[in-house]
């Protein structure tokens, strides 16, 4: 074809004339009045230096070379800049949670809930929001290996297809639950092809509740438990909000039930019964320490009070002194017969079977527990594991995969499993780390991360999500299911393998009209993350011999008060350990103690004081602590609410071979669990002693007072039956005097007052729905890329979380006594309340600033500018609610802080918000309302012309939250979900919330933050002082 | 000229005659550095050296080289800043209100006071600076200079940025009242130096000293001048200081006893460390003659005043807290008293309220080592009370979720430390090089007021 485009710079090229040509070679095309020839003057010599200096400087000046390297077929929907949202589903260990994959060029840096999912209720938990930096872990296994040297994958094939086919008929695949159908069909595949068997565990073992279900039921399965429909919950140490699988939809359930308003003026009510103070116990109306050895009594005593008001049979137990509250639990369950759920965390089957009963009496089954669903989160078998182990120790097991499980680390036989690998001929682990477990094995197959994976899952019959990949696999690893499939000898894509097990049984459940062929429905499902299709509750039949029961339960269980016991929990920020090289888990405070970095012993602080624990401000004292025949030297945290006579730890610490975040971090807990009739157990009943060795031990806490000293400005708190009578029940209003009488502190002004034209963003903080868990503190650390510092850090009260959640207890002391105030009373209330930036609108950080490097938007936002702070911290000092975080180091490339792994290496840096700044050392930062994403929202509606639709702009926190606590938006819109909860009225220059609840935190103050609480109402019959009066 | 009433003391006693305030005074100067001299200098060095060290670190490392937090943003630093400035406001008192009041007493004091002023205030300066998270930005940023930011300018409401302009005025006008008065004494060196350099720098520093009458008339213009100028300012610097806490919302901060109670304390506190620094002078250059007890006995008597002052108060404070109705106030000044940091609290009551009382008692205030030590137990205290103040209130405000303590760290102690080697290095160097009398000042009373010499 003939050239017949031309282009061309100015019309003199297009011309091209002589005169054009002749300037065009050289190098200065216009004259240069330079005396050619002549005796050079001194116009000529300042002319030629000008022009010297200017052109050696601008040469002197290199440009850096970055390797900016264009696409040369640009990928579909991949443009710098925006972001892409995927939906997938977050799975480790056990634990579940269906998510949006936020990427950016290709990475994957944000996990947001799906909201489409009933499962997980579109919350996270700080696991789930966590594990995107557990992705861009440099001690991931980056190759598959053989003892210990890098192999390739054919290698692996070819070996391990030769070692199974040699131990075929005596290997065992081990694994933790697994809720995915595909992957247990590939696992099947291979069990089929070898003769193998599966054994599966769970790192918090439900084998109990699971056998007292298969007794009673007919089939081993843990039920689906609703709690939104539940008027009245009884927790006998079920942690149900904080480490019941799928606690995201708890979470979400449990508060739907403590919303208040205008129209929902009822609210249930929750019991617990338990020895650690946990999450749930803290959310609890009502809350007894008991001592685990004689929960079972108090199950019994339930039945017991039940049965005599039903008029079932009754059981002969000892009968529990101070039952009181069990009565009234009693009570109430009857009141709400049939919207009640009473659970156990316990893992003796007999205490199971005597709740089940006791659910069966209160007929629950078909409307709050759906025997019909299993949840399929928790399926492990401790009997089939244990004689796993036996077979491993005696020969019969001579072949073991592995497959992401580490129970050389997390199990109570763990140490068996060890030594019993030794003596196994074929030996294997997917897991994606060397762990305890993996250091032990000849051949490491490592597996994807979830994040590169196709996966699908069922977390509860008739529910299923599916998992696709946001990223390439970053290192040379093969996804286990994969890896499976290839041994079995099919070489299927695990993709079309899903693919192909959806067609045949997940499609014939969908409605086919809806869908034109199984390609639609698979780009749906795909598209959506989830797929639900459960079938209508059923009152399943059951059957319970409950005197057999309370028989068994009687010789277990006494309700003697003395002799020291253990209960090992599940905290909620490391969790099981699965993620404890995760340096945002190890840094997030757990919810009840403040603590970071570290387990410990949490005890009563009577009993502390009784070991003459000496205890200070974050300092303490440590232990020789036995129990299970097993002693290691733990820290003793002084826990108001922990049962006398007992002592809780964490699991999930005490990690060797993690990497170099988590491990020596605390000590590992799950080597006290031990087997107690066939199911794993996390108390220890007996052969518990604790000496003190006197030696000191800091544990580095975020917050250190326990009471919010009587300040109802700080927390405003009623109770049901007074905020049913008058709506604002439990409110403070604060008045300033003045010549004219009290005023209302807003009344009076030294300043002007802003005006927002266009928007202006608020949020609402309901202290009620709060329930502590803390996953707004990560979703906030992940979408702000805010730096971890470590131990030594948080010990100097330097932590950069820009939302954290004040956790206070309340005290028996008198009003006025201040020092007996700062106490907690023995068994407390709690009191979660989230604290961020209050976008106050007469902000005191903004008026003391030297530079203006704090100032105010026009959209409400207190807006800060990092590259203008000089750091003076004055902002700081003058922030009523202590809330801003100063750069005291450089936490980005500098080995000291090489802990805060998302800004020290290349790979980890992977995961930063390229919104975001990372702060340079010496400047304040706090929390923005996540500005980012408030411009990405505007620039999206004005793309499309028009108005952000509510719901559109969210902030991470307010996203994240599973109980939907936290309501962010614009108070400009009136209909926007901020504006009606709260009832905005709009003025002149500031808005009014006429919802009764709602307060602002110090109001007297008048810095009118944009952030609203409302009051914390528990349903109790009377006030806790008023309680304590009549006692 | 005023009449002297005969009954009047000498200011100046031993029968000094003019010549001999000129031999005594430039003798010093001029005479070779003594032993113990050196030994001050290299100590004062040393001290220099190793608090440098630790400004190094602090400057390279970050701010997290203190033991400051998220509840506690400043501390030491501030205290120090506060304390540093507080001692610098006896030089300008003394030489500048006291020369309007005409109180001739001051004559022999007033060139070591306001040296000493001079220093302080650097030392204090290095403070706001060094305290800053980015002090390479912030030291010209904090000032109101045209830029290229765009329209960037500073925030004029903020009481930061008042205290870089009181603190920049009041060092200017103290620099150059100071200097001023130095000039007919450097021409006095000059005139009397006996080899070529000395004569040269002297001759410098005289600017051209020519000793008329027309200069001399001059001289005490802008003398009569400045201290017009600098008296406000003795006023306004800790008033301006004492504003960064008052318009704050901290409870224990905002309080509008604050202006006049931080000048009294600074008087209080710049009197101390001037009787402090004479006390060692006068023994160590022997100058017993020009500095008397009566000297002694006086600033003695403006400690009691001010430190009464000072503590009437804190009591104030403590009834306004009650009286005010604010919980957070009221729980500030309680837990000062009986909060984790009582010690701090009643180590200041001691040290400010007790112990200037005994000076009440004539006996005390006109013995040398009592006040030496009682001169120094003040500071000690006033250094305590800025930090009540600073850390006490701002370690336990308004939610109790971030009540915190702070533990210095030894960054805290080495940066006080190097402003200590700072202050004692210029103070030494002073002593050795400058007249550390004001002898031309001296030589008008030596006459009028001196002993005539026993014959």
């Amino acid at each position: 074809m003939k050239e017949t485009k031309k282009y061309w710079k100015g019309l003199e090229q297009l011309k091209n004339s002589a005169e054009f040509q002749e300037k065009a070679n050289k190098e200065f095309p216009e004259y240069l009045p330079i005396a050619d020839g002549e005796e050079p003057s001194r116009r000529d010599f300042l002319k030629l230096m000008g022009f010297g200096i200017a052109a050696v400087s601008l040469a002197a000046c290199e440009t850096p070379v970055k390797k900016a390297i264009p696409y040369v077929k640009k990928p579909v929907a991949v443009d710098p800049t925006l972001p892409n949202y995927y939906a997938s589903t977050y799975v480790s260990g056990s634990d579940y949670c269906s998510v949006l994959v936020k990427t950016r060029e290709g990475r994957p840096i944000k996990l947001e809930g799906n909201k489409l999912s009933t499962i997980s209720g579109g919350g996270t938990t700080p696991q789930v929001e966590a594990s995107v930096l557990s992705l861009y872990d440099q001690e991931r296994l980056q190759n598959p290996s053989i003892d210990g040297k890098k192999a390739t994958w054919d290698e692996i094939d070819a070996a391990v297809a030769k070692e199974l086919a040699a131990v075929s008929g005596k290997v065992a695949i081990v694994s933790n639950s697994i809720a995915s159908p595909s992957t247990q069909a590939s696992i099947d595949a291979l069990v089929a092809k070898y003769g193998a068997t599966h054994v599966s565990y769970d790192q918090t073992s439900f084998s109990g509740m699971l056998s007292a279900y298969e007794t009673a039921f007919g089939s081993r399965m843990m039920p689906h438990h609703d709690f939104s429909k539940a008027k009245t919950i009884v927790s006998f140490g079920a942690d149900f909000l904080g480490s019941w699988p799928n606690r995201t939809a708890n979470n979400k359930q449990f508060a739907s039930t403590r919303k208040l308003s205008k129209s929902k003026q009822d609210m249930s009510r929750l019991y617990a019964f338990e020895s650690n103070l946990s999450l749930t116990g803290s959310n609890a109306d009502y809350r007894t320490p008991i001592k685990p050895s004689q929960e079972g009594l108090y199950v019994a005593n339930l039945y017991n009070a039940l049965a005599k008001k039903l008029g079932a049979a009754t059981v002969s137990v000892a009968k529990v002194e101070d039952d009181a509250v069990l009565m009234k639990a009693a009570n109430d369950l009857l009141k709400s017969k049939g919207a009640s759920i009473v659970a156990s965390g316990s893992n003796d089957t007999n205490v199971q079977l005597m709740v089940i009963a006791i659910n069966g009496l209160l007929g629950v089954y078909g409307n709050t527990i759906d025997a019909s669903k299993a949840v399929n989160l928790r399926k492990g078998d401790d009997a089939a594991f244990a004689s796993f182990v036996k077979g491993l120790n005696s020969g019969a097991v001579s072949g073991v995969i592995f497959y992401n499980c580490n129970p050389v680390y997390d199990h109570a036989l763990g140490a068996d499993i060890a030594t019993g690998l030794g003596k196994a001929k074929f030996t294997l682990s997917t897991s994606d780390r060397n762990d305890e477990t993996t250091a032990l094995v000849k051949y490491v197959a490592p597996d994807n991360h979830f994040l590169e994976s196709w996966n699908d899952f069922e977390p509860v019959t008739g529910y299923f999500s599916l998992s696709q990949p946001a990223i390439k696999n970053i290192f040379d690893t093969r996804q286990a299911q994969q890896s499976f499939l290839t041994w079995s000898g099919d070489n299927t894509s695990y993709y079309d393998y899903v693919r192909a097990n959806w067609e045949t049984n997940v499609f014939s459940k969908a409605n086919t009209i809806e869908y034109f062929n199984f390609d639609a429905f698979w780009d749906k499902c795909l598209h959506d993350g989830v797929f639900e299709a459960p079938a209508e509750a059923v009152a399943a039949e059951y059957a319970v011999d409950a005197a057999a029961v309370a028989g068994a339960i009687a010789k277990t269980y006494s309700a003697s008060k003395s002799g020291l016991e253990l209960v090992l929990y599940v905290n909620n920020s490391v969790a099981e350990g699965t993620q404890a090289n995760n340096p945002w888990l190890q840094e997030m405070p757990d919810p009840i103690t403040k603590a970071t970095w570290d387990n410990y012993l949490t005890v009563s602080p009577k009993q502390a004081a009784e070991w003459g624990i000496e205890l200070g401000d974050m300092s303490t004292q440590t232990v020789t602590f036995t129990a299970n025949g097993k002693s290691a030297e733990i820290p003793v945290l002084a826990q108001p609410g922990q049962a006398y006579n007992t002592v809780g730890l964490a699991v999930g610490y005490g990690r060797t071979k993690a990497g170099k975040v988590a491990n020596e971090v605390g000590v590992n807990a799950y080597q006290f669990a031990s087997l107690v009739n066939g199911a794993v157990s996390f108390t220890a009943t007996s052969g518990v002693s604790a000496e003190p060795t006197g030696n000191g031990f800091k544990i580095a806490q975020t917050q250190t007072h326990e009471t919010y000293m009587g300040r109802e400005t700080v927390v405003q708190e009623t109770i049901l039956s007074k905020y049913q009578k008058d709506s604002q029940a439990g409110r403070s209003f604060p008045k300033i005097a003045t010549s004219e009488g009290m005023k209302k502190p807003y009344a009076i002004s030294l300043w002007k007052g802003h005006e927002y034209p266009n928007h202006h963003w608020g949020m609402m903080i309901d202290l009620n729905s709060c329930t502590g868990c803390g996953s707004c503190t990560i979703a906030c650390q992940t979408e702000n890329n805010i730096p971890v510092v470590g131990k030594e850090e948080v010990l100097n009260r330097r932590e950069m979380h820009w939302i954290r959640i004040d956790r206070y207890y309340s005290s028996d002391a008198e009003e006025g006594d201040l020092a007996a105030m700062e106490k907690a009373a023995e068994n407390p209330e709690v009191t979660f309340q989230p604290m961020m930036c209050q976008q106050c609108n007469n902000a005191p950080c903004e008026t003391v600033c030297p530079v203006a490097a704090t100032t105010h938007s026009s959209e409400g936002l207190n807006q800060m500018t990092y590259n203008r702070c000089i750091g003076t911290r004055y902002c700081a000092n003058n922030c009523p609610y202590k809330v801003r975080r100063f750069n005291w180091f450089k936490y980005h490339d500098n080995k000291q802080f090489d802990k805060n792994t998302a800004m020290n290496n290349d790979l980890g840096k992977m995961v930063l918000n390229p919104d975001v700044t990372v702060r340079a050392r010496g400047v304040m930062e706090k929390c923005t309302f996540c500005v980012q994403r408030i411009q990405a929202g505007k620039l999206e509606a004005k793309r499309d012309g028009r108005r952000p639709v509510d719901g559109e702009v969210t902030s991470a926190c307010a996203s994240s939250c599973p109980s939907e606590a936290l309501v962010f938006g614009d108070m400009k819109d009136p209909n926007s979900r901020i504006s009606q909860m709260l009832q905005i009225k709009q003025n002149e220059k500031s808005v009014e919330a006429r919802e009764p609840r709602a307060y602002h935190v110090l109001e007297e103050l008048r810095v009118m933050p944009n952030v609203w609480y409302l009051t914390k109402v528990r349903n109790k019959d009377v006030e806790s002082k008023t309680e304590k009066a009549e006692a | 000229m005023i009449a002297e009433s005969a009954i009047r003391e000498p200011l100046v006693t031993g029968g000094k005659t003019v010549h001999d305030v000129t031999v005594d005074i430039s003798g010093r100067v001029e005479q070779k550095p003594t032993k113990t001299w050196m030994l001050a200098m290299a100590v004062s060095l040393a001290t220099l050296a190793v608090g440098g060290y630790a400004v190094m670190r602090l400057v390279w490392d970050g701010i997290g080289m203190w033991g400051l937090n998220k509840t506690v943003g400043w501390a030491w630093d501030i205290t120090n800043f506060v304390w540093w400035v507080g001692i610098g406001h006896a030089g300008t008192l003394i030489s500048a209100i006291l020369l309007l009041f005409r109180q001739r007493w001051r004559m022999s004091i007033n060139r070591a006071a306001e040296a000493m002023t001079i220093f302080a205030v650097i030392c204090a300066a290095m403070f706001p600076v060094l305290h800053m998270g980015r002090p390479w930005l912030g030291f010209y940023w904090a000032l109101p200079l045209p830029n290229t930011f765009g329209s960037l300018w500073v925030n004029f409401n903020s009481p930061l940025l008042w205290d870089v302009f009181a603190i920049s005025t009041y060092f200017s006008v103290s620099l150059v009242f100071w200097y001023i008065g130095l000039i007919p004494d450097f021409a006095t060196i000059r005139d009397r130096a006996t080899n070529k350099i000395s004569a040269a720098v002297y001759g410098a520093l005289s600017f051209g000293w020519d000793g008329a009458a027309k200069t001399w008339s001059r001289y005490e213009t802008v003398a009569l001048i400045l201290a017009g100028l600098a008296t406000p300012l003795v006023l306004s610097v800790h008033t301006i200081v004492s504003f960064d806490f008052a318009t704050s919302v901290i409870p224990g901060w905002h309080t509008t006893i604050f202006p006049p109670y931080f000048v009294a304390g600074a008087i209080f506190s710049g009197f101390a460390m001037v009787l402090t620094l004479l006390i060692i002078t006068r023994r160590v250059y022997k100058l017993e003659d020009y500095i008397t007890l009566q000297h002694i006995e006086l600033m003695n008597i403006v400690i009691i005043i001010t430190g009464s002052i000072v503590g009437i108060a804190y009591i104030t404070e403590f009834f306004i807290a009650w009286y005010s109705g604010v919980e957070a106030e009221q729980y500030a000044f309680i837990n000062r008293a009986t909060g984790p940091y009582w010690w701090a609290y009643w180590s200041m009551m001691t040290c400010n309220v007790i112990s200037p009382q005994l000076f009440w008692s004539k006996k005390i205030r006109t013995n040398i080592a009592a006040t030496f030590v009682i001169s120094i137990i003040v500071n000690i205290g006033m250094w305590f009370e800025r930090f009540v103040i600073i850390v006490t209130s701002l370690h336990r405000d308004f939610l109790p979720s971030s009540w915190a303590m702070f533990y210095p760290k030894w960054a805290d102690v080495g940066v006080y430390i190097f402003t200590f080697g700072l202050f004692f290095t210029l103070f030494f160097a002073f002593a050795k090089f400058f007249p550390v009398i004001n002898m031309a000042e001296v030589k008008s009373i030596v006459k009028a007021t001196g002993e005539k010499k026993q014959a």
